[in-house]
């Protein structure tokens, strides 16, 4: 339809309220929707989980920092937030930076990146923050072999990456498998339904989504590390207020005592 | 009768307040101000969001300051900063998140001041002039946000104020000069960010601040509007007090101060638990640095701007639909005369007051929610439909509202105590 | 009666109220004042600094620079050793009783090796930096001087050991840093963790 016909053709007063009915009630859902081609599956990351954090920095620092950065997160502050000592600290996820205040930078300059992706792989710390978890939690699941792409592999949540299978030795290789289906207006067209295994990885499938809810809960965590704290300080904090309150509402109403 | 005053202070407290009182009119500001500044003693929930507002005019104020100690207004280093104010500084997250939950708490309690204010006729006879300085407020207000909104340079920062400053490039003739004037430069740059960070720090704050003064200076002179509509100063007992009138200290301090408790537990809410607010107070894509190489795929202003975007995006010619936009705020100035009914409050006017205001209340907040959604046609032509209620609801007002068959008025206000 | 006792009711709820809302605002200050202190990305500039003293000769003076302050790393020779140790007679705190150092390094080297000198380079009287005068009997500064710091802005002098000497304006000597040896010539400074005093 063109911009003029659609002009031509507003809904009348009472069709819109079933439109605006539908718009209250996907309001709260929008915001990760839009551009996503399927739906996504949750996550179900937990950032208390202070086990799968450690587990998912491990994932990180051992499959991700080959060429990505967490260039905002410093490393003493990772351990105490993990509840990591300083050794453990050092000989589990420090193994290319010099001191354990400096913050998850990569060796990598940009111009090689530039040379061998095409793009630069982006820092990470705040990936979360911006794509969303489940996105993420899709995104890792969801490479599958396609012989068109210099990768070999292209993504079901991210068509056309750049970025290769970095996980293909746990989790194996798949393919896309797409069947002939009628749309509702009539039209056919070849839609995706499902991921065939190719080749077996080391990990089961569980497993391989027990290690990107992990890694997922990192980023998550890296995103935004204040939320730990700031959960536990809320509470406090409403709870005074809630004291305060009463507090107040009782000095009020003793006043307007007076008023009649 | 009325308050027992519990006069705690001393002989030399008493001392020193003679001394500054001889200098420096404390007492009596004190008094016209608050102990004998008499208000209606009828007001309602909708008589809060005034001093909300003040409380979280000094939230930003406050916070602001402590942020501007650590942020740098400069393209290459402001993304980093801010994230340095996240998690380097110590309690720098809260401070951020109290600023940037500040800044659409701000918009909720001064859109329903105003609803406030239209509800009950606040912007009538005496009171026109106390109605404009705030609506020079809420202009300053939205300049403010805007501006502070490219600070964190991330990607809706710089493509929201890429959008928004293209604007002013509608209009004829000038249009080009006058954005490049803005900018400085011939895109979005560093030049950009750092007048954009003085004006949002030092020159809009400090306009901001003085209008508030004047607002509440011209409240004072013509004294609190109330849920009746009834002047109180009219009804006056043998000491020249209003009859109905209450003193503002101590009976609103202390029922203000509930309120503010009561907004600070919902502020506290989503500071620490929902700073983002499903990505409205925060935006998912402003989490990502600016890059002028690409736009976010799907790119609306913040929630408090979205029913003039959703108004901009329902014309489909650049210049119509900024002169719409800017004719949708400039209409609210003058309200106090496009409204020709002598009736203040709602409590006594006509149905048709009553279905036209419910009619702007609702298209207010669905072209707000159209504003969030992808412009595709269907979200269009509903943008369309609520901007023409937006409109008549200003336009036809000096016509249904000048044959109203509104109710009697009571002279006395009604209190339920 | 019942005035009284309203009065007295409102009275306790005037009070009440007042001290948990001024609670409340110092608590709610906390934030603030905290977030002056040094950031964590201050810290990790601060953090200790390790310098490689296998280059530096004897009477020989390195200068690093540690939490932006100059740190002088000084090589003493056995000479000048002998001739500060014979003119340590005129010190305003020869045992370093009053001054700030390391507790290894309260001795009359100020140091963990006697040879090796490590004071942070600001005159203890307002914060210039002192030069160094290594020599003996220069002409300005007269014939009983063996050598050590003299400032400029307002006359203070000290001896090869960082002393001040009696007569002038610096109230203590100058400042040793905490630092230690992680190898035979490296040094630490910053930290002076695990040394044995």
């Amino acid at each position: 339809m063109t911009k003029s016909a659609a002009f031509r053709t507003p809904l009348t007063g009472w069709t819109a309220w079933p439109a605006l009915a539908f718009l209250a009630v996907c309001w709260p859902f929008t915001t990760y929707a839009a551009g996503a081609e399927w739906e996504l599956e949750r996550a179900n990351n937990d950032v208390a989980d202070i086990a799968s954090l450690q587990r998912g920095a491990r994932n990180f620092v051992n499959y991700c920092m080959g060429c990505h950065s967490a260039k905002y997160v410093r490393y003493n502050r990772l351990a105490s937030d993990l509840e990591l000592s300083q050794d453990q600290l050092v000989s589990n996820l420090m193994f290319a930076a010099g001191r354990p205040d400096e913050t998850m930078r990569i060796a990598m300059p940009e111009a090689d990146a530039l040379r061998w992706f095409g793009t630069a792989p982006p820092d990470l710390t705040l990936i979360a923050r911006s794509k969303g978890t489940d996105y993420l939690y899709g995104f890792l699941r969801s490479f599958y072999l396609d012989d068109s792409k210099p990768t070999g592999v292209n993504n079901r949540v991210l068509s056309g990456t750049s970025m290769p299978h970095v996980l293909w030795e746990l989790q194996g290789l798949q393919r896309a498998i797409f069947e002939e289906m009628e749309r509702e207006d009539g039209v056919r067209e070849q839609q995706f339904v499902g991921f065939g295994t190719v080749t077996p990885g080391t990990m089961s499938a569980d497993e391989f989504d027990g290690f990107v809810r992990d890694t997922v809960n990192f980023l998550e965590y890296t995103g935004s590390p204040e939320q730990l704290d700031s959960r536990r300080i809320g509470v406090w904090v409403i709870v005074f207020l809630l004291v305060f309150l009463i507090l107040a509402y009782l000095l009020k109403n003793e006043y307007w005592k007076d008023v009649r | 009768m009325s308050s027992v005053r519990v006069d705690a202070v001393g002989g030399r407290g008493a001392q020193l307040l003679r001394w500054i009182d001889a200098r420096f009119p404390w007492s009596k500001l004190i008094k016209e101000h608050a102990s004998e500044y008499y208000a209606g003693k009828n007001f309602n929930v909708w008589y809060v969001f005034g001093v909300l507002a003040a409380v979280v005019l000094v939230i930003q104020l406050l916070t602001g300051i402590f942020l501007t100690m650590n942020y740098k207004p400069s393209a290459l280093e402001a993304f980093a900063s801010v994230e340095y104010i996240m998690r380097d500084v110590e309690w720098g997250w809260l401070i951020r998140y109290m600023h940037s939950t500040g800044a659409s708490a701000f918009f909720i309690v001064v859109y329903l001041h105003m609803f406030r204010a239209m509800l009950y006729g606040s912007y009538k006879n005496p009171r026109e002039l106390l109605w404009l300085i705030g609506m020079c407020i809420y202009l300053a207000l939205m300049a403010e946000a805007f501006l502070g909104y490219l600070l964190p340079w991330g990607q809706m920062s710089y493509w929201g104020a890429q959008v928004i400053v293209s604007l002013f490039g509608a209009l004829p003739g000038i249009g080009e000069t006058l954005v490049e004037w803005i900018r400085g430069d011939y895109f979005i740059s560093d030049i950009t960010l750092n007048r954009f960070f003085a004006l949002h720090v030092i020159a809009v704050p400090l306009a901001l601040v003085m209008l508030v003064v004047l607002h509440i200076m011209a409240l004072h002179e013509t004294g609190s509007n109330n849920p009746d509509g009834i002047e109180i100063k009219e009804q006056k007992d043998e000491n020249g007090i209003p009859i109905d009138g209450v003193a503002f200290h101590p009976y609103y301090t202390t029922k203000d101060l509930v309120a503010i408790i009561i907004f600070l537990i919902l502020f506290a809410g989503v500071v620490f638990f929902a700073p983002e607010m499903g990505g409205y107070f925060l935006e998912h894509a402003n989490f990502e640095p600016a890059n002028a190489l690409k736009t976010p795929e799907h790119i609306a202003p913040i929630w408090y701007f979205t029913p003039f975007y959703a108004i901009l995006r329902a014309v489909p010619n650049k210049l119509g639909g900024v002169l719409l936009m800017g004719s949708a705020v400039a209409l609210l100035f003058f309200l106090p005369w496009l409204d020709r009914c002598k009736v203040k409050s709602i409590r006594y006017r006509g149905w048709t007051y009553k279905l036209a205001l419910g009619v702007f209340a609702v298209s207010f907040v669905v072209l707000g929610i159209l504003g969030t959604l992808p412009a595709v046609s269907l979200y269009t032509n509903l943008a369309r439909i609520f901007t023409a209620l937006y409109f008549a609801f200003f336009l036809l007002m000096p016509f249904y509202t000048s044959r109203e068959r509104t109710k009697p008025v009571p002279d006395r206000l009604v209190y339920r105590g | 009666m019942t005035d009284e006792k309203g009065l007295s009711r409102r009275h306790f709820l005037t009070v009440a109220t007042g001290i948990t809302g001024g609670v409340g605002l110092v608590l709610a200050a906390i934030p603030f004042v905290s977030s002056f202190r040094p950031s964590a990305r201050a810290q990790a500039l601060g953090a200790p600094v390790e310098v490689d003293i296998s280059k530096l000769e004897q009477g020989a003076m390195l200068r690093v620079k540690w939490r932006g302050r100059p740190v002088w790393i000084l090589k003493r020779s056995p000479q000048m050793l002998e001739r500060m140790l014979a003119s340590a007679t005129t010190l305003r705190d020869p045992d370093s009783d009053e001054s700030e150092q390391p507790e290894f390094a309260k001795n009359q080297y100020r140091a963990q090796k006697p040879e090796i000198l490590v004071v942070i380079g600001n005159c203890t009287h307002l914060g210039c930096a002192p030069v160094e005068r290594f020599e003996v009997a220069p002409a300005d500064l007269g014939a009983d001087w063996v050598g050590g710091f003299y400032c400029p802005c307002h006359g203070s002098k000290f001896d090869l050991s960082g002393r001040v000497f009696a007569g002038f304006p610096a109230p203590t000597n100058l400042v040793v840093p905490p630092y230690r040896f992680v190898g035979e010539n490296r040094i630490l400074i910053g930290d002076d963790s695990g040394v044995a005093v």
